[in-house]
């Protein structure tokens, strides 16, 4: 009776968990569903301490409340520009959760019903193979992915002669350790199983580029999902299973549309080495001889005021120079003069999906003034002023003209349809993709070469001369 | 012109909901049928395959409609909820004995919770970004 009270209680966590995603279909249900989400999680935790095996209170108690602290401690602290490596680093610590779990399992399996100590029955251990192994990589590939977000590991591609050959012979080697171990039941072959997927994890994201990243952190999301649910297959819990599923349909969701948002296909990402050195290289050798017309902080504050409607293009560049604040006063500006200003962001704008939206969230931008390009693509040509932030790429007319290029096909916001494009950057250097952006001399825009920041505070003190 | 639009995506939330509803029914029936089987010796592995497949159809259906602006707290609350693993670490951690499997248990039980509470808490944050600027924007 009790065991299906428990499984009942699990059966609504799952429940209350499929309410969480459901309520962000719209700002207005997001908070109601996070608290599904949470009485959910507490109703999961509570049925376990429940559970007749579970009796040692205080050590539990003092993990969560060590844990807890932590996590509670960094989510209130950070910075919402620094949330895409923040999402990584929790990434990690489900794929080690993963791992420890696993491991537990296969030291203490009566404590699971999975068999005896060295008589593990051969299912549970294929489970477990694989969730260790999924949470391995989880675990060291979300570690550098934080690493590459957070500038700590380059975030240019790092490639070598015979890169996906030796992934592809590792891979088939977990699989023969896989075979091994339902075997032997040796734990020597299970912790050989998590070494070598923790060194895959740092081999498999080793390769990918700064600006794949959104496509890398959705892909380590669903990762972590999977995990989860092949700890649920292991410990034959349905509520791991449901969640893990969950998640794990999500991350690749939305890996799917980081990868449709630059036109390339998942294996492309996952293959890496996108943007090297050659392609930048021979970008800068043209930018030098073409004209290009150079404005001052004045001359934009000059052209916008007069404006009727302004567009705003914002990219990772703003988020690095922390400008959505100076971006925002600058549009309140506008907005006292009479200008429709509106926000245009990119699927793939920023490090990690919808990371534009946060920042413009963070300072205040009304949720209605920020669009998504297919609701506004099409404005651009009865926009005046287009005023591209800190992108680059995702503006790059050759995505639409030019077959050769890299980013062929890519669907970009139509900025150059603008009246006048005015173009924030630091300076006229090619983008993440080592591309040239021909937008840099079109008649109709002007550069405005400088810091996202001291660039919108400049033309707010400009505007109010 | 508007309202037509309003109507025609008022449709189409509907039939998205009871879409939903029937797949979260299909999933309670899966649910409660397992202990039955389980006892006539039918092997988890098969309940919990069909109760996989169904969760990442719901998963499937529900996360397609989460408004692109809030793509951020999704993986935020996904990465906390995906935390659920804590049900294992807390078996694991569960006997008064300390070994080596206790040990890994308290290790997980810990690393679950930085993400769970920080999952939650950041995705709160956020959404009390967006919430806000609803009422200025009104």
């Amino acid at each position: 009776m009790a065991m299906t009270l428990s499984l009942l209680a699990y059966l609504v966590s799952s429940v209350c968990c499929i309410m969480a995603l459901r309520g962000l279909s719209g700002p207005n249900t997001a908070k109601g569903g996070l608290m599904f989400g949470i009485a959910g999680m507490a109703l999961a935790v509570v049925t376990t301490l429940m559970l007749p095996g579970v009796s040692s209170y205080g050590t539990i108690i003092l993990g969560v409340a060590v844990g807890g602290g932590i996590g509670a401690l960094i989510a209130k602290k950070i910075e919402m520009t620094a949330l895409p490596q923040l999402v990584a680093a929790f990434h990690s610590l489900v794929g080690l959760a993963a791992v420890f779990i696993a491991a537990a399992a296969f030291h203490n399996p009566e404590a699971y019903n999975i068999g005896t100590r060295g008589e593990i029955h051969i299912g549970s251990l294929i489970e477990m193979a694989l969730g260790v192994a999924i949470g391995a990589i989880t675990f060291t590939g979300s570690i550098i992915a934080f690493g590459k977000l957070q500038g700590i590991v380059t975030g240019k591609p790092v490639v070598f002669k015979g890169q996906h050959m030796l992934n592809a012979a590792l891979g088939c080697v977990l699989l023969l350790l896989l075979v091994l171990l339902c075997v032997t039941e040796s734990p020597l072959v299970f912790w050989a199983i998590v070494f070598l997927s923790f060194l895959l994890g740092v081999l498999m994201i080793i390769p990918i580029g700064g600006a794949d990243m959104p496509v890398i952190v959705s892909m380590l999301n669903s990762y972590s999902g999977w995990a989860a649910a092949g700890i649920g297959f292991t410990l034959q819990n349905n509520l791991l299973i449901i969640v893990g599923a969950l998640v794990g349909a999500s991350g690749a969701i939305l890996s799917y549309i980081m990868c449709k948002g630059m036109n390339r296909s998942f294996f492309n990402v996952i293959l890496g080495g996108f943007g090297g050195e050659a392609g930048g290289a021979a970008a800068a050798s043209t930018a030098s001889d073409k004209p290009v017309k150079i404005g001052s902080a004045e001359d934009a504050a000059f052209i916008m005021k007069n404006a009727s409607s302004v567009i705003i293009v914002p990219g990772y560049g703003m988020a690095v120079a922390q400008a959505q604040h100076a971006l925002r006063e600058m549009a309140d500006q506008l907005k006292k003069e009479g200008v429709k200003v509106r926000y245009a962001i990119h699927p793939v704008a920023g490090r990690m999906p919808g990371h534009m939206n946060v920042l413009l969230a963070e300072a205040n931008v009304p949720y209605e003034d920020v669009l998504e390009l297919e609701e506004i693509n099409r404005d651009f040509s009865q926009t005046d002023v287009a005023f591209v932030i800190g992108a680059n790429d995702i503006t790059n007319p050759a995505a639409k003209k030019d077959p050769a290029s890299p980013i062929y096909g890519m669907p970009i916001l139509d900025v150059e349809s603008a009246g006048t494009v005015l173009f924030v950057k630091r300076s006229l250097g090619s983008g993440y993709a080592g591309i040239d952006n021909e937008l840099f001399f079109y008649d109709n825009t002007m550069m405005l070469l400088g810091d996202a920041k001291a660039m919108c505070e400049g033309i707010i003190r400009a505007m109010e001369h | 012109m508007d309202s037509h639009k309003l109507a025609e995506q008022a449709a189409g939330v509907a039939t998205g909901a009871s879409q939903l509803s029937q797949q979260a029914q299909d999933l309670a029936l899966s649910i409660s049928q397992y202990a039955a089987p389980e006892a006539a010796g039918m092997p988890f592995f098969v309940v919990g395959l069909t109760v996989f497949v169904l969760a990442c159809f719901v998963g499937y259906y529900v996360v397609w409609r989460v408004t692109p602006a809030l793509h951020s707290p999704l993986m935020a609350v996904t990465n906390a909820i995906s935390s659920v693993i804590i049900v294992g670490a807390l078996i694991a951690a569960g006997p008064e004995d300390w070994n080596f499997s206790k040990l890994l248990g308290f290790l997980a039980v810990v690393l679950a919770s930085v993400n769970i509470f920080g999952g939650f808490i950041v995705t709160h944050r956020m959404l009390q970004m967006f919430s806000k600027k609803k009422k200025q924007g009104a």
